[in-house]
């Protein structure tokens, strides 16, 4: 009794603000409507429209490469950053301050973040001086801004953290005499990676890869700042169809987002137990 | 253990990572303090708050003013009722409930859905009731969803590891449980409280993706900021970057004040 009544301020506001909402969305993906109104309804047109498009196809074709190539960055550089953490720095005091200094931005605005590489990127920027100074390029390059390439580096810059707070976290717990029995029985440092170390933090890059994936396959802001409009994402496509006011389109690609990003999820979870994390 | 090669290699990585994560901020805080002649990029044409000034004129940029107190008293609200609700979820979750393991699952789904189906449909479920949409009700719902279950998987952390003896001698000594709350857990989870606060509190502040399509008329200021890149060409932008990445700074240097005096109090 106790337990529940402490617990119901939680359960109201996730049911009223996530459950009925997402049995909403589940509703009007079925529902009919024409440029003033929604009509509530029982039609499939909505679906039939969604598998029936090429444009579907080919969007989520673009979100599948924006994700998998920001999930391997982000992988990459995570892990790494992270072991240097846990393994290389000496000292508690010094290690919490650089994660300090790796954690910090997660609490500014992501907004201004993508925002901060204007001066980097652009015609004129800092990138294009320093090439045409340096002589690699006399003419500055013009995809460094509002490009595909823009879009990746800005989701790595803004979610690579992802990845290293919970690698690290599992890099942490990994009991150092295992690495010592390891280096003892001839074990080299590349041994001791793959044998001893990597199997003990595969929770840590499966939580890891769950937050960059969700969020890039959900994304409907950066992909349009970044790529200035050239490029698409299923979350651009939805919140194009919000701006038009056609609701239950919209409703039916959400929902077909949010059981595609479930099947990933789920298949991320079959690989990799964490519930030891939880 | 990697050699010296490697630990150098490593050390290199550590800081062209550091620069690349905070090189861009940094620059567009340089660049707010642009002349009232600079452009967008380098070079800086002299050094003015030009367009710190032009923030607060109402008509040159949108609404500054009213969308910053917005998402400050928003971000107050949010992270307010974040910390009581995770504190009380998180009580709750030390023992075993009926439903607790379904409510758990509920809270990570609400953590890893895409913002934009939960702002789609917070939006769409006020649209059939037909109730307003307002920063205050159904933004402030949908806000809670994404930093509730930040707030709750700190909780847990805590509780996990929190020894429940001391509760028992509390007992012993004749303390009601409210008693035993008030005076013997919460002083010991207070740093955690104090981290659940500034999640709460940023979190809110700089959150746009399900705010977007909850908050009704009036801009929160992330919505501002977004409505402005596409229109906005002058270093203007920057300064909001520089006074918005100013508030987020401020909000951690006290919550790490807090944690560190919490800290030498208890040594």
């Amino acid at each position: 009794m106790r337990a529940w009544f402490l617990a119901a301020p939680l359960a109201l506001v996730l049911a009223a603000f996530l459950l009925v909402p997402l049995a909403m969305l589940v509703a009007v993906s079925f529902y009919d409507y024409d440029s003033f109104r929604l009509i509530p309804d029982f039609v499939t047109t909505n679906y039939v429209e969604v598998f029936g498009s090429m444009v579907t196809w080919r969007t989520y074709g673009k979100t599948f490469f924006f994700a998998g190539i920001t999930w391997a960055i982000t992988l990459l550089v995570g892990f790494w950053v992270a072991y240097y953490l846990a393994f290389v720095v000496e000292g508690t005091g010094k290690r919490t301050v650089l994660f300090l200094l790796c954690t910090i931005p997660f609490w500014t605005s992501n907004l201004i973040r993508m925002i901060a590489w204007v001066p980097f990127l652009g015609r004129n920027g800092l990138a294009n001086r320093a090439l045409q100074g340096a002589g690699i390029t006399d003419q500055p390059l013009e995809f460094l801004l509002f490009s595909e390439f823009a879009v990746v580096l800005a989701f790595v810059h803004l979610y690579t953290l992802f990845m290293v707070v919970p690698i690290f976290n599992t890099m942490m717990r990994v009991d150092r005499r295992l690495i010592e029995a390891a280096v003892d029985a001839g074990a080299g440092f590349w041994r001791v990676l793959w044998f001893v170390i990597l199997p003990l933090c595969k929770p840590g890059i499966a939580i890891g890869s769950i937050f960059v994936i969700v969020l890039v396959m959900g994304d409907f802001v950066t992909v349009r700042l970044m790529s200035g409009g050239q490029s698409a994402s299923v979350g651009l496509m939805i919140s194009n169809q919000i701006s038009l006011l056609q609701y239950p389109a919209a409703a039916a690609n959400a929902v077909v987002l949010l059981i595609v990003v479930l099947m990933m999820v789920a298949a991320i979870l079959r690989i990799v137990d964490i519930r030891k994390e939880l | 253990m990697p050699g010296r090669l490697g630990r150098g290699l490593l050390t290199a990585l550590f800081v062209a990572f550091v620069l690349f994560l905070y090189g861009p901020t940094l620059t567009i805080v340089v660049l707010s303090f642009q002349g009232p002649d600079g452009g967008l990029t380098f070079p800086m044409n002299g050094v003015s708050l030009h367009w710190f000034r032009r923030l607060f004129e109402r008509q040159a940029v949108g609404d500054f003013g009213a969308s910053i107190t917005r998402s400050l008293a928003l971000a107050a609200m949010v992270t307010l009722a974040t910390v009581v609700i995770s504190l009380a979820a998180g009580m709750a979750f030390r023992r075993r409930f009926v439903g607790s393991a379904a409510l758990f699952y509920l809270t990570i789904t609400s953590l890893i859905l895409p913002s934009i189906l939960v702002g789609l449909g917070i939006g769409l479920a006020f649209n059939q009731a037909e109730i307003d949409t307002h920063w205050w009700g159904s933004a402030l719902g949908a806000q809670l969803t994404w930093t509730l279950p930040f707030g709750l998987l700190i909780m847990l952390a805590v509780f996990n590891r929190f020894d429940g003896a001391w509760e028992e001698a509390a007992r012993d000594l004749g303390a009601t449980s409210w008693q035993s709350f008030a005076h013997v857990v919460l002083p010991i989870v207070a740093p955690s409280v104090i981290g659940i606060a500034l999640f709460g509190f940023t979190l809110s502040f700089d959150e746009f993706a399900r705010t977007m399509l909850t908050a009704g008329t009036d801009n929160t200021l992330p919505l501002e900021i977004l409505g402005m890149t596409t229109t906005v060409t002058t270093p203007v932008l920057y300064a909001l970057g520089t006074a918005s990445t100013l508030v987020s700074f401020l909000a951690i240097g006290l919550a790490l004040a807090l944690l560190w005096r919490a800290r030498r109090q208890r040594a």
